[in-house]
């Protein structure tokens, strides 16, 4: 096994060209437990951590965030709470304090888990991934068709995720997820939730309850047609229910070791209905 | 490969290290520093919790070459000399050690919370304590060795 540490973003997608076999590393909270436990032998590691372009947030004309690959969670959370507070939310419950210091957004984007916590919210968001290669350059990716199976993403082997670009939040955002703990879960459902005042619109994702994380179309659609944007009455007796059962039936869960899949539609329920009622209270309070 | 990286303010090289090495592995079975535990080896349990670069991480997760010119601070770097650091004392007076295998990471857990939080308040410390299992003491008293801790660094 090698180990590559390229210096600067361009060197980085050389040695990606070169080495296809090379395993990208950042925080390592993923990847060196595959390596630790033996289920993972790559032939090279290319570690990130030395690429400065990746660690740098900015934000672009139209107000979105571009949020370098390698930016970790700490940050997220000390630094883009305000902009973005749906994934700051998210990345609040992301294991413990040493996890997120070193775990990244680019690195739950890489793992492409269904459980990923940041995933959620960047759906709801309305995300783009940057992806670049040496040889093609950028291209830019919705969130939404960016997971293509479990653990698999749209990824070619010569490219590497650059950073995510998310638009800067409009009206209140939401991110909540079940596990037997709050620290240190992998979740067993997760649900975010962001409401666009602006466009009159809502924004989910599902996490931990299909093989992708994914958003529930209908669900969005729906509740964006029963809601008062413009008096921001409360919400109507039932509303925030049938929303649930909408976003639970887009689901398509399974059993496994962290719960059963009518658990798993049962708590993405009950979890869109406290998100759509803390939302569109906050959304009421700042008017 | 090899790997030079400044450990407990002393510049150190191995050699013939592993690639797929964890920093942890680096620190415990080429370095001669076995304070740091190996316990769960997949970031659950905090036993090995090290500073880089002034940040507590998983020293299982950190790969060895990305300490190279970093630096590390391990619970062996805390003391000062053979006088113990207040945080270990606080530890050891508050009966916070049974088996002993979880306390390295939580001292250095413990240690990076006061200095960041000279007066955490009860939720801050299980908060910064959450990533570190025990398994023996039912966690009552190492709270009770952070808050005597900060204590004394208040006094001090």
């Amino acid at each position: 096994m090698d180990f590559l540490q390229p210096s600067s973003w361009h060197e980085a997608l050389a040695i990606r060209a070169e080495r296809p076999d090379a395993l990208p590393i950042a925080g390592g909270t993923d990847v060196m437990v595959e390596l630790n436990f033996d289920r993972r032998r790559p032939g090279a590691l290319l570690d990130l951590t030395r690429v400065g372009e990746l660690r740098e947030w900015s934000v672009e004309d139209g107000g979105r965030v571009r949020l370098g690959a390698g930016v970790p969670y700490a940050r997220v959370i000390g630094e883009l709470g305000d902009r973005l507070p749906g994934l700051a939310m998210a990345a609040r419950t992301v294991g413990s304090p040493q996890i997120r210091v070193r775990g990244t957004v680019g690195g739950n984007l890489g793992s492409a888990s269904p459980a990923g916590d940041a995933h959620p919210p960047l759906l709801a968001a309305g995300a783009e991934v940057e992806v670049a290669s040496a040889a093609r350059g950028t291209r830019r990716v919705p969130v939404a068709d960016y997971f293509t199976g479990v653990k698999r993403n749209v990824l070619e082997p010569d490219e590497l995720i650059a950073a995510v670009l998310v638009p800067t939040a409009a009206g209140p955002q939401q991110f909540c997820k079940v596990g037997t703990r709050n620290a240190m879960v992998i979740s067993v459902s997760a649900f975010a939730l962001a409401l666009h005042p602006d466009r009159q619109a809502v924004g989910t994702g599902i996490g931990s309850a299909a093989p992708t994380p994914r958003c529930a179309p209908e669900a969005e659609e729906f509740l964006a047609g029963e809601l008062d944007w413009a008096a921001r009455r409360p919400l109507p007796e039932g509303l925030a229910r049938a929303f649930g059962e909408r976003v639970a039936a887009a689901a398509a869960p399974i059993d496994d070791v962290r719960g059963t899949a009518a658990y798993r539609r049962h708590s993405l329920a009950v979890l869109a209905r406290r998100a759509v009622t803390w939302a569109w209270d906050d959304l009421r309070r700042a008017a | 490969m090899r790997v030079t990286t400044t450990v407990n303010g002393t510049e150190r090289t191995a050699d013939d290290v592993w690639p797929g090495e964890s920093l942890l592995y680096l620190l415990r079975e080429r370095l001669g520093l076995p304070g740091a535990k190996n316990a769960c080896e997949q970031g659950e349990c905090g036993s090995c919790t090290v500073y880089l670069d002034g940040e507590p991480v998983c020293a299982c997760l950190v790969a060895a070459g990305q300490a190279i010119g970093r630096e590390v601070t391990t619970v062996e770097g805390l003391a000062d000399g053979q006088s113990l650091h207040p945080v270990q004392e606080a530890f050891v007076e508050a009966g916070a050690v049974q088996c002993g295998f979880c306390t390295p990471g939580l001292v250095v857990a413990a240690h990076d919370l006061l200095a960041r939080v000279p007066e955490p308040s009860d939720p801050e410390i299980r908060e910064a304590l959450a990533g570190n299992l025990c398994r023996c003491t039912g966690y009552e008293k190492i709270l009770d060795a952070v808050r005597l801790a900060a204590r004394r660094q208040a006094t001090r």
